[in-house]
């Protein structure tokens, strides 16, 4: 909280910042050009990562699956941190909010779906699927 | 040139249709010939059609839903007409015909009848509560207005060129895939949906983010009034709910038109995948219905008993345990379709513990009219009417929440029953409410309250006569949905709910009589103070219908009910805060963005709906450059002169003090 905004005509809330308000990202780790460059490179690097593991075989062939999932994870933190500038800082607030009701909500819905897909799965007769089951 | 399109397309061989086509058709004609020999365009364009004006918008949402909500009523009339006609023989709907008559009221009902007006009255009244000059994206709030109208009107297209869905309203797969239902009419669903749905997510995200950074100074979380609340609420679980609609229905879409495999039989499908996931919407969309009701008949409850409500932050988190919890119970809506033991108890349990939350509500209404003094006008009688007969509906959705009842009770008419019950009592009674507690706000006349009590009386028996035997027959066995009813034992019901049906015509003739009866006698019915029902929020201070700025100077509130409390300083004769100067104020211009991007989207639907690839690449190019148009635009914003804000300042404090005066007289 040292560093006040840059515009002082438009002092800025400071509880209370949308994402993308440059002025205010008192806590981010690096800011402006720097910033998106390291994000850009970042993406990058996990994006490479990921065709990576699909495409070799540096990893364990089962562990496929659950490597994309992580990489993927941390593509997204990537995004937010540096795209879309969130922080733990009191002006980010609402922001912090709002993704914490996005993920307990994709999490209700994908955790719910597979309970009741894998129900409903194991209650149906076996299809005349020539692929093996799960497919 | 014109894909699957050609004269095949128009239903000749059905009367119905075509005769229902060629009288909406000749009265749309006759609208427009008349607003052209009137010499209205240049006014239309100018003042509503390009209008960014949150309350314009509004109003134009309230219009497009309650021209919606007679073509869902006239589907509706056909529905019971035809099946009481079944008993004696063939009825007068083919099968083909009947199915999209039912889907088509489902469809419109939902969508574009109580979706619109739920939106029209939050994006009217939200600005005006939370005390700033309008929402955080005018142009935005345009753009999705004029989306869903374009839905709309693919819906209502349907009905001459092609055929509607006949999958019921929410197209279950495999049912609506290209191998069982290989005509248009699931592309018309899907196109007309995914276009008012983008609408609908825009002005979610709009009314979410003025809710959370526009409001009056002063204007805490916990002073808002209980409608900026609900409506939060509401628009969260619009942006929520509604991604998961469209991909769903894009999942769909790929099914159809790409080939893919999604939802289909054959190919490592799964139809089931299709219900879960569109539940998953589907649930909360039900509360993003009526939420806002809650909200409005909230503020109605404790306006008109002149208290404040009674436990505002119970009711606040109430609000928001549903809005959480209307996420956890989806599968209520198919305990049927074999998930097993454990999983039916869990979400039975949830949906028995949603109805918590509105209990909670239930009571806290009943404690605001405890002690009141309550004033029995129109809007209250809508409110009183839904808590009797909501809770009625609410304790048939918990005896459904049992998965065993449900067993015998899925897709019967008792279920149909039921959620008609919840859905006019809550939803349709706090459409009305609303329109008659804001209407003198928005046209600066309040409607006649005679013909405003016959509406509310002859809707609300006519609604018990329709859904009570429906109830009864469920019981008796009666599915959902039937085309031919065969059995004799269940013709008393339907006949009671024949009657019904007659007792509702009656009550919606009363409210289109109430309004013209209330445009003609608007010089009697002026409300000159801006403040008919001795209000308790801001929307109450600015003068009716309020200036296109709002307010002249953003009050300052200080306390849970600030305009209430304005008004017992004055009586305790405080002399107002009379401003000394007034500065200009900078307004967003109006924009034909809106009207013109729908325009453009609803080529877009239509080419896609009949394969006409060159035309939706054309749509696309249009809706495009129209983007483009708007984000190179030199001036977003127009002034208003200090001198225009001070005469109407100054005209709204008089009238003001000219009402204390009469007051003081009086007393």
């Amino acid at each position: 909280m040292t560093v006040k905004d840059h515009h002082e005509d438009h002092p800025a809330d400071m509880d209370d910042a949308a994402p993308g308000q440059e002025a205010v990202n008192v806590r981010e780790p690096v800011g402006g050009l720097q910033g998106y460059v390291i994000g850009f490179g970042l993406a990058i690097l996990l994006t490479i990562a990921s065709f990576a593991v699909v495409q070799t075989e540096l990893v364990y062939g089962p562990a496929v699956v659950s490597a994309l999932v992580v990489l993927a994870i941390a593509q997204m933190g990537v995004h937010l941190v540096f795209f879309l500038h969130l922080t733990t800082g009191p002006d980010n607030t609402n922001n912090v909010l709002a993704l914490a009701f996005g993920i307990f909500i994709v999490v209700l819905v994908v955790l719910g779906s597979i309970w009741i897909m894998s129900h409903l799965n194991h209650a149906m007769m076996p299809l005349h699927d020539p692929r093996p089951a799960g497919g | 040139m014109l894909g699957k399109l050609d004269w095949s397309a128009i239903p000749i061989e059905e009367p119905i249709p075509l005769f229902a086509a060629l009288v909406v058709f000749l009265g749309m004609v006759g609208v427009l010939g008349w607003i052209t020999s009137r010499g209205w365009w240049p006014y239309l364009w100018r003042e509503w059609i390009t209008s960014v004006d949150h309350k314009r918008i509004g109003v134009m949402y309230i219009v497009l839903a309650a021209l919606m909500l007679l073509r869902g009523f006239v589907d509706a009339i056909m529905m019971r007409t035809h099946q009481t006609a079944t008993l004696f023989g063939e009825g007068y709907l083919p099968p083909d015909h009947y199915d999209q008559i039912f889907s088509a009221h489902g469809t419109i009902m939902i969508f574009f009848a109580s979706m619109p007006f739920m939106i029209g009255l939050m994006n009217f009244v939200v600005p005006l509560q939370l005390g700033v000059r309008d929402v955080a994206f005018p142009t935005l709030n345009s753009v999705g207005f004029w989306l869903t109208a374009s839905g709309a009107l693919l819906v209502n297209m349907s009905l001459v060129i092609g055929e509607f869905a006949r999958t019921g309203w929410l197209p279950y797969a495999p049912l609506s895939e290209l191998e069982y239902s290989p005509g248009v009419g699931v592309d018309y669903y899907l196109w007309a949906i995914q276009i008012s749905g983008v609408g609908t997510l825009v002005t979610g995200v709009n009314l979410v983010t003025t809710i959370l950074k526009m409001r009056a100074p002063g204007m805490g979380y916990l002073r808002m009034p209980i409608f900026c609340w609900t409506s939060l609420a509401s628009c969260m679980l619009i942006v929520a709910a509604f991604p998961i609609l469209t991909a769903t229905l894009a999942m769909l879409t790929l099914d159809r038109y790409l080939d893919f495999h999604f939802f289909t039989n054959d190919g490592g499908g799964n139809p089931m995948m299709f219900v879960n996931l569109i539940w998953a919407w589907g649930h909360p969309e039900v509360y993003i219905l009526v939420l806002p009701a809650f909200g409005l008949f909230s503020e109605i409850f404790s306006t008109f008993s002149s208290k404040p409500l009674f436990g505002y932050r119970s009711m606040v988190a109430a609000t928001l345990f549903i809005c959480v919890v209307s996420f956890t119970v989806w599968l209520h809506h198919f305990f049927t379709m074999g998930a097993g033991a454990n999983v039916n108890a869990a979400f039975g349990i949830a949906t028995s513990v949603i109805a918590v939350g509105t209990g909670v509500k239930i009571y806290n209404w009943m404690f605001t009219m405890y002690g009141g003094r309550i004033r029995f006008d129109t809007p209250m009688l809508w409110a009183m009417g839904f808590i009797t007969t909501f809770t009625v509906g609410g304790m048939t959705g918990v005896l459904l929440a049992v998965p065993a009842a449900d067993f015998v009770l899925h897709n019967s008419m008792f279920l149909v029953a039921h959620f008609h019950n919840v859905i006019i009592s809550g939803v349709l009674f706090g459409a009305f409410a609303g329109f008659t507690f804001w209407f003198p706000k928005a046209f600066g006349f309040r409607l006649h309250e005679g013909w405003g009590k016959a509406a509310f009386w002859f809707t609300l028996a006519g609604f018990i006569l329709v859904f009570a035997p429906l109830y009864l027959v469920g019981l008796q066995g009666m599915t959902r949905r039937l085309q031919n009813i065969p059995v004799d034992g269940w013709a008393p019901s339907l006949f009671v709910a024949l009657a019904g049906v007659g007792v509702m015509i009656v009550g919606a003739a009363c409210q289109i009589v109430q309004l013209v009866v209330s445009i003609r006698r608007r010089d009697s019915l002026r409300d000159e103070t801006g403040d008919p029902w001795d209000g308790r929020s801001l929307e109450w201070s600015t003068p009716s219908p309020p200036p296109a700025f709002n307010f002249a100077r953003l009050p300052h509130v200080e306390d849970e009910e600030p305009y209430w409390s304005v008004k017992q300083r004055a009586i305790e004769g405080q002399p107002p805060e009379v401003p000394v100067s007034y500065e200009p104020i900078e307004m967003p211009k109006n924009s034909p963005t809106g009207f013109v991007s729908a325009f453009f989207a609803t080529l877009i639907g239509f080419a896609l709906i009949w394969h006409i690839w060159w035309l939706a690449l054309l749509g696309l190019a249009g809706a495009y450059a129209t983007f483009v148009v708007f984000a190179w635009r030199d001036e977003a914003e127009y002034e208003i002169p200090a001198a225009e804000v001070e005469r109407v300042d100054r005209a709204r404090l008089e009238t003001r003090q000219a009402w204390y005066r009469r007051r003081e007289e009086a007393a």
